[in-house]
């Protein structure tokens, strides 16, 4: 176990500062457009201060709760994903020449990130994209530069939201690896820990003090206090294996009348990985570029073969979905896709409750007020 | 970057192109790089990617290789098979590849051999066929069958002529709609000509292609027949952006037919082609 450090509240910004003047374009919290959003930050100003977030499905709302803490809500739309598995990224560019075609890797041009506030929900997503990008039959270069760039600042949720079931999928909410530096946030600062060598040699530049042992239990009851409060529960691994025997289940045609097939699920969902590629030809018809974008299996031509679409209704995406999630997941990655971080719930215009549905599904038996 | 970067396509030149029909053409390509030339090897199965400039890029079965030269048979059925018809010798085009786990041909060795195949063409088999018959007397009996709808959608009738004088070598072809009998030819679906193929069912391979309920139907009739479900090989076909598993489009519930497949054996596959939309 590394040392715990205590940091004031007041010398939080020496965080920033040295993170800045080592180079790194520092990224975190802020509230933006009623929600918070990961965003570079120009100083650690901007961090929300005391806000506080209610989510329930298809429903984010901040409010002020007049206190000093800067992590005390649970999270937002988004957070690593973006800044690792880019939206868009270019694959090449290629110019036609005298000698013929030369083709250019893009080049992601990431410069070095530290993003901070980062939870146990997003690290573990993380993991899983590092096992599809980087730890797979191919490795995808891209995503590779983007991720050795990174440098995480951790902090244990203080607070969760209606919508998060970390608990129940084993990934939260207290961090136990993958981080370079871990906060806990308490009344007066944050504990602070390194969990990598950068992390210790950042940690070493700021005035900390020893932790007191009262703030290491406050800090420890604080996480307890959270785990225990989560009320959503996802059901039990073994359950979900069980989706596949339900393929002919009522449930997914009741899903379809109220699922809109917008796909703002697999937008927020750190774990999803689909995209498509696309072809760009600049104007002087001297040299193309081939990029490639996020994608969501509840788009219409991400089944589509010529002379058919094989997921050619919105049943039969959601049920895609679902299933990839939840079962078919497993047998590709040794765990479920889903991390327990509400997202897809909470940004749901048609209000649809991830957990819930599942549950309808698999274990309706379990559903406490069986509807 | 550019090494071992599995996203960036290597330049190959048409050298040789045949119009097969007014949607079917083939190229005959090389690498213009000798050294990519002398690496590269394939497997009968795998697939290339296909890079035409300024359009983008398709998934194309190797049809076979010809010395250095490699062969693609493709139809223009979209946006970029479609432009990529206007390619003529000379013209450059990109290759990423080969990708994909092919067919069982040395598990296969010894043993009777039996193809099925519908619909247009069917290039993923070809090549295997080519390379059973070049090896005739390492395998057992070889049964090809092929069933389309009309007599005219199939390419090279004559190859079939020529396979039906290799020893020991069954051709049944059927067409579905169509109302003349022709010689050498049934009427109906594939399954008509099921009852006079003629294969040891204890001691075979079967690899079949073609629409996702033609593999299953067939493959049902078969062990029915009483051929082992392992020894039954099917080809899948998905939406393809990337071949390397990264994409997600290939997916067919666990499997990513980019690199899982695009050969499956049939328990693998079996459960999720029964089922619509997978
Ligand atoms: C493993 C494999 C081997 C194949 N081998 C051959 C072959 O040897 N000869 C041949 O003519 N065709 C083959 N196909 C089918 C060929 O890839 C499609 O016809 C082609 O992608 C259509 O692209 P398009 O842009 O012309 O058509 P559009 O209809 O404009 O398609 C748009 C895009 O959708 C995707 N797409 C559409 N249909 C398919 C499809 N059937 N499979 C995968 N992606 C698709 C592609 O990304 C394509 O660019 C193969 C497909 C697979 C998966
Ligand atoms: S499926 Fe929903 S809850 Fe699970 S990780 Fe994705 S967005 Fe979060
Ligand atoms: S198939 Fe759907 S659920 Fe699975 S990773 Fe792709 S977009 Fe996400
Ligand atoms: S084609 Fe992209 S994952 Fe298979």
């Amino acid at each position: 176990m590394p040392a715990t450090h205590f940091l004031p509240r007041s010398s939080l910004s020496q965080l920033y500062d040295t993170l800045s003047n080592k180079g790194y374009r520092v990224v975190g919290p802020k509230v933006d457009l009623g929600a918070i959003t990961y965003t570079e930050l120009g100083s650690f100003d901007e961090l929300p201060v005391g806000v506080q977030e209610k989510q329930a499905p298809g429903s984010y709302q901040l409010s002020h709760t007049g206190g000093v803490r800067n992590f005390s809500w649970a999270n937002g739309h988004s957070a690593i994903k973006p800044y690792v598995y880019a939206s868009t990224e270019t694959l090449w560019q290629v110019s036609e020449t005298d000698n013929g075609f030369v083709f250019k890797p893009g080049e992601p041009n990431a410069p070095l990130t530290a993003i901070i506030g980062v939870r146990a929900c997003d690290i573990a997503a993380l993991r899983i994209q590092d096992q599809h990008f980087l730890h797979n039959t191919y490795r995808d270069e891209y995503y590779a530069e983007r991720r050795e760039k990174l440098f995480l600042v951790g902090v244990n949720c203080s607070h969760c939201a209606d919508t998060c079931f970390c608990e129940s999928t084993g990934d939260g909410p207290e961090i136990l690896d993958g981080y370079d530096l871990l906060l806990d946030e308490l009344e007066e600062g944050f504990l602070i820990r390194a969990g990598s060598d950068e992390g210790t040699t950042i940690v070493n530049t700021l005035a900390t003090t020893e932790a007191s042992s009262l703030q290491l239990d406050e800090a420890e009851r604080q996480i307890k206090s959270v785990a225990a409060s989560q009320s959503t529960k996802l059901l039990h691994e073994d359950l979900h294996a069980k989706l596949l025997t339900q393929l002919d289940n009522p449930i997914w045609d009741e899903i379809a009348e109220r699922c809109l097939s917008c796909g703002n699920c697999t937008a927020v969902c750190p774990t999803c990985f689909c995209h498509r590629e696309v072809e760009k030809p600049e104007l002087d018809g001297k040299s193309s570029s081939h990029y490639r974008e996020w994608d969501s299996c509840f788009n219409q031509d991400h089944s589509y073969i010529v002379g058919e679409v094989v997921r050619e209704n919105t049943k039969l995406r959601y049920r895609q979905w679902m299933t990839h999630k939840l079962a078919t997941w497993v047998e590709q990655y040794d765990r479920i896709g889903c991390v327990g971080c509400g997202r897809c719930t909470t940004w749901c215009p048609a209000q649809i409750d991830f957990v819930r549905e599942a549950t309808r599904i698999v274990g309706p038996e379990l559903l406490d007020d069986n509807q | 970057m550019t090494t071992n970067n599995c996203y960036i396509p290597h330049e190959v030149e048409i050298v040789e192109r045949v119009q097969e029909t007014p949607d079917v053409y083939t190229f005959k390509i090389k690498f213009t790089d000798p050294e990519i030339a002398k690496s590269y090897t394939f497997k009968h199965g795998q697939f290339n990617m296909l890079y035409l400039y300024g359009v983008g890029e398709v998934p194309i079965s190797i049809m076979s290789n010809d010395g250095e030269l490699l062969v693609h048979t493709i139809r223009a059925v979209g946006r970029v098979t479609n432009a990529m018809m206007g390619l003529q010798v000379g013209d450059k085009m990109g290759l990423r590849g080969p990708f994909g786990r092919g067919w069982p041909l040395d598990e296969a060795k010894g043993k009777d051999i039996v193809f099925v195949t519908a619909g247009l063409g069917c290039a993923p088999v070809v090549s295997s066929i080519r390379y059973v018959i070049g090896k005739r007397e390492e395998y057992g009996k070889l049964v090809i069958m092929q069933s389309v709808k009309h007599r005219h959608d199939v390419l090279w009738e004559p190859q079939y002529d020529e396979w039906r004088r290799v020893p020991n070598t069954q051709i049944l072809l059927a067409a579905s709609r169509e109302k003349t009998q022709w010689p050498q030819w049934e009427l109906g679906r594939v399954a008509v000509l099921f009852d006079k193929a003629d294969y040891d069912k204890d001691n075979c391979v079967v690899m079949v292609c073609g629409p996702d309920a033609m593999m299953s139907g067939t493959a049902r009739t078969l062990i029915d027949l009483n051929v082992d479900p392992k020894n039954i090989y099917l080809s899948m076909e998905r939406n393809m952006q990337c071949a390397v598993g990264h994409c997600g489009h290939c997916q067919f519930g666990s499997q990513f037919v980019c690199k899982d497949g695009p050969v499956f054996s049939y328990p693998e596959v079996e459960e999720l082609l029964r089922h619509r939309g997978f």
